[in-house]
């Protein structure tokens, strides 16, 4: 919120509005948040990181603010980016120009878990795999952003983006009139039309779209509810769905009904029995085969995730380089392969001052953060590292910045990241703002609501 | 509409009348029990049991029908999948799956009356009056159709909902009726006597329609008017007439939204052909044990042609 002893300007209302605040309305308002949260039922894990359904996550009142001018190069560089990641899959699944050029080692591609034969040679409706890019950002300096990881599959969240911005207009009405805060509420919208304008060339009507989820066991069930909702689409379960002739059909009290375009939230895996895991009971059996003839558009694509894997992430800003002839707007964080001779030598020598993460790991397990881990940790995971070294990438801890975040004390700086979500279809569009997630714990780097992690709202201010 | 999101609608409505019923049931049990000249020759709580169709399951869990037991078993008990507790768990759960087709409202009365569940199921018994748990399951239960009534979209869903609560409350009042025939009389002179027409009385004021049926009748109770109200009066909300012509009704508006008819509506005309054909002395000709037997039989039939029909997606 500083720079130097000075507020940043997109701050300084709040710092006075934080001064007003008397303690005890605070902790009211804290109250009637979490009773808000748990009456409307928002209830689950962000990304997918699983646990009690019912659980809560913290949600901070104090908000995340970008100006209008941090927010537009931002916006430039996600797109950027978003664009970039299509470009590499359609390639990938198609003459793999980049891995002919030199540019990316074949073997993280074609062998990559993520990548599926079985939609080698298919180009999605538009030229999209990704339909919805979640770009995870930290920031280390005023101007200084660097891109953590992207979520070219699913990618959640998005409920908390809309119910943070829901309940602060609720909370403090007043906020939003002293401040010319973006609205964000368009989104379920602007997703609605992303998902028609890749209606499959069978399609020669007004496309009918639905959200495929596992089930209301799935942790991020109240978030594909929550979509299906806003955009007044079908969310259906796999049992709801069969093939027939050339199209999928959802069974409905009118009888069948044709689908054209499905958002799914369920892995690669699941999606088609014939074609994926045999024991699979989330899926429609046949699904593959109508959507490689154009019956239906599945979103994202089958095979999105051979872009968004760890290891892949470190040719991303070649890719911008690659396909768009464009220099890279957002940088990744320095990465170092341990699959490669010179940077494994380069880890295991730094291995208290960085991060090493497992390629295919998440939510903040199987990782070391050096900087805070006790030497036999640090040499428990030197030998992780030894045992697999191509599962292992090292990051520098970056200095991250911090934002104002209410803590039992009062106001203390903690640790946040950014999600904002990139909709990618005819168009390449973006709502001003995201998921933040903030560390709650004092001077920790985690912000996975596993490890203590909250959310508040993220505003960006009209110009 | 999604079919499986038409079952769990169908379903949330049956669940929340089904823990309505257990708690009108209890309250009937209660106030029979208080009777003192019915002692010494049934315990009139077996009589509660076997009209709610629990009383084998109790029986294996629990063997003695003291009251605190029938409590426990008709409201808390999560192994009976009719008691309150299961019932409004089980509304609740499909609420969650169907959220998209229900108002923020009808989610909050539902996912309301669940945690206010959890909430008293922590309470220690003791502090538990029956007369507080009874109240507690129809103010809820109020509150969630009011939520529908006032809120939902009349689409399909809302169909299904209701339909949902017909049926279920035709069953629920053929078998409140059911407990009157298990409590025997002491003898058979006792037929029209005051201990008769109390257990009548105690009926109706189960069903909270006392004051509607003076209201409705006049004067004197008998079991021949009281029979007449719950059976083929079209005032009363949960007469037989009533709910079957909701039904009906309901399936109609179905039919001309979706331009079709299915068996569904022919099965439910038949079925309101049959009452509109039928008197209070041919009911107790037929006997009323076996009126109402069949009675709870044919609203299964056509809840499972309903099903055929609509619910299963299987309709082509």
């Amino acid at each position: 919120m500083y720079e130097g002893e000075a507020i940043r300007s997109p701050y300084a209302r709040l710092g006075d509005w934080v001064q007003a605040m008397p303690a005890e309305l605070r902790q009211m308002k804290q109250a009637e948040a979490e009773a808000l949260f748990r009456r409307i039922g928002i209830t689950f894990a962000v990304y997918g990181e699983g646990g009690d359904p019912d659980r809560l996550i913290p949600f901070d009142m104090f908000p995340r603010v970008f100006s209008g001018a941090e927010w537009a190069r931002l916006e430039r560089g996600i797109k950027q980016r978003a664009r970039a990641l299509n470009a590499f899959l359609v390639d990938v699944y198609g003459r793999g120009e980049i891995v002919r050029a030199g540019r990316i080692p074949a073997h993280l591609v074609y062998r990559n878990e993520a990548y599926e034969k079985a939609v080698s040679g298919f180009v999605p409706p538009k030229g999209v795999y990704s339909h919805i890019v979640g770009i995870d950002l930290v920031r280390t300096g005023p101007d200084e952003f660097f891109v953590l990881e992207d979520n070219c599959r699913t990618p959640s969240g998005v409920s908390y983006m809309l119910e943070n911005r829901e309940i602060m207009m609720r909370m403090f009405p007043e906020l939003f009139r002293e401040n010319r805060i973006e609205p964000v509420d368009q989104y379920p919208e602007l997703l609605r039309r992303t998902l028609a304008s890749v209606a499959p060339v069978k399609c020669d009507r007004e496309p009918t779209v639905v959200i495929l989820t596992p089930g209301h066991f799935n942790s991020a069930y109240y978030e594909h509810s929550f979509l299906a909702d806003l955009m007044g689409v079908e969310l259906v379960e796999g049992q709801d769905l069969f093939v027939e002739g050339e199209f999928v059909w959802m069974r409905t009290t009118e009888g069948p009904k044709r689908v054209d375009v499905i958002y799914r939230r369920i892995d690669d895996a699941f999606l088609d029995p014939l074609c994926f895991r045999p024991e699979s009971m989330l899926g429609v059996p046949g699904l593959m085969d109508v959507y490689r003839s154009g019956g239906v558009s599945i979103c994202s694509a089958p095979g999105a995730g051979v872009a968004d894997d760890k290891a892949v992430y470190t040719y991303v800003p070649e890719m911008v380089r690659f396909y768009l002839g464009e220099e890279p707007i957002l940088n990744n964080v320095p990465t170092w392969k341990c699959g490669q001779a010179e940077d494994l030598k380069y880890v295991l020598a730094h291995l208290p001052e960085l991060v090493v993460k497992e390629v295919h790991g998440s939510g903040g397990y199987g990782m070391l953060v050096g900087p805070k881990a006790s030497s036999e940790e640090v040499e428990r995971f030197r030998a992780r590292i030894l045992d697999d070294p191509g599962n292992y990438i090292a990051q520098p801890t970056l200095a991250l910045s911090t934002t104002p975040t209410f803590v039992a004390e009062g106001v203390a700086p903690r640790h946040v990241d950014l999600r904002p979500y990139c909709l990618v279809g005819e168009r390449i569009e973006l709502v001003p703002g995201g998921l933040t997630r903030v560390a709650l714990k004092e001077g920790s780097l985690v912000v996975n609501s596993s490890q203590g992690g909250g959310v508040k709202d993220t505003w960006v201010l009209a110009e | 509409m999604l079919s499986r999101t038409a079952d769990n609608l169908f379903w949330i409505a049956r669940y929340m009348e089904r823990a309505e019923t257990m708690a009108r049931l209890l309250e009937v049990g209660s106030r029979i029990a208080m009777l003192p000249s019915a002692h010494g020759y049934r315990n009139e709580w077996d009589s509660l049991l076997r009209a709610s169709g629990t009383a084998d399951g109790f029986a294996r869990k629990y063997g003695d029908s003291v009251q605190r037991n029938i409590e426990s078993y008709l409201f808390f008990d999560r192994d009976n999948p009719s008691s309150v507790a299961s019932c409004i768990t089980a509304a609740r759960e499909n609420g969650r799956i169907v959220r998209t087709a229900l108002t923020t409202q009808v989610w909050d009365a539902l996912n309301s009356a669940f945690q206010e569940l959890r909430a008293l199921e922590r309470e220690p018994r003791s502090a538990l009056e029956l007369s507080r748990l009874t109240e507690w399951t129809m103010r809820n239960s109020a509150l969630v159709r009011g939520a529908i009534d006032a809120t939902l979209l009349r689409n399909g869903g809302w169909d299904f909902l209701n339909i949902g609560y017909y049926l279920e409350r035709a069953d629920n009042t053929a078998r409140l009726m059911d407990v009157k025939y298990y409590v025997l009389l002491p003898r058979a002179d006792f037929v029209g006597s005051g201990l008769d027409n109390y257990q009548w009385t105690t009926l109706l004021r189960s069903m909270s329609a006392h004051r509607a049926f003076h209201w409705a009748y006049g004067g004197e109770v008998t079991a021949a008017k009281i029979a007449d109200f719950l059976i083929l009066n079209r005032q009363c909300p949960r007469s037989l007439m009533t709910c079957i012509c909701g039904v009906q009704s309901h399936l109609d508006r179905l039919a001309a939204d979706y331009g079709r008819e299915t068996e569904a509506q022919a099965q439910a005309r038949a079925l309101r052909a049959a009452l509109e054909g039928l008197t209070v002395e041919e009911v107790f000709d037929e006997g009323l044990h076996e009126f109402l037997s069949r009675t709870i039989r044919s609203a299964a039939d056509l809840t499972s042609t309903i099903h055929d029909s609509y619910l299963s997606g299987g309709l082509r």
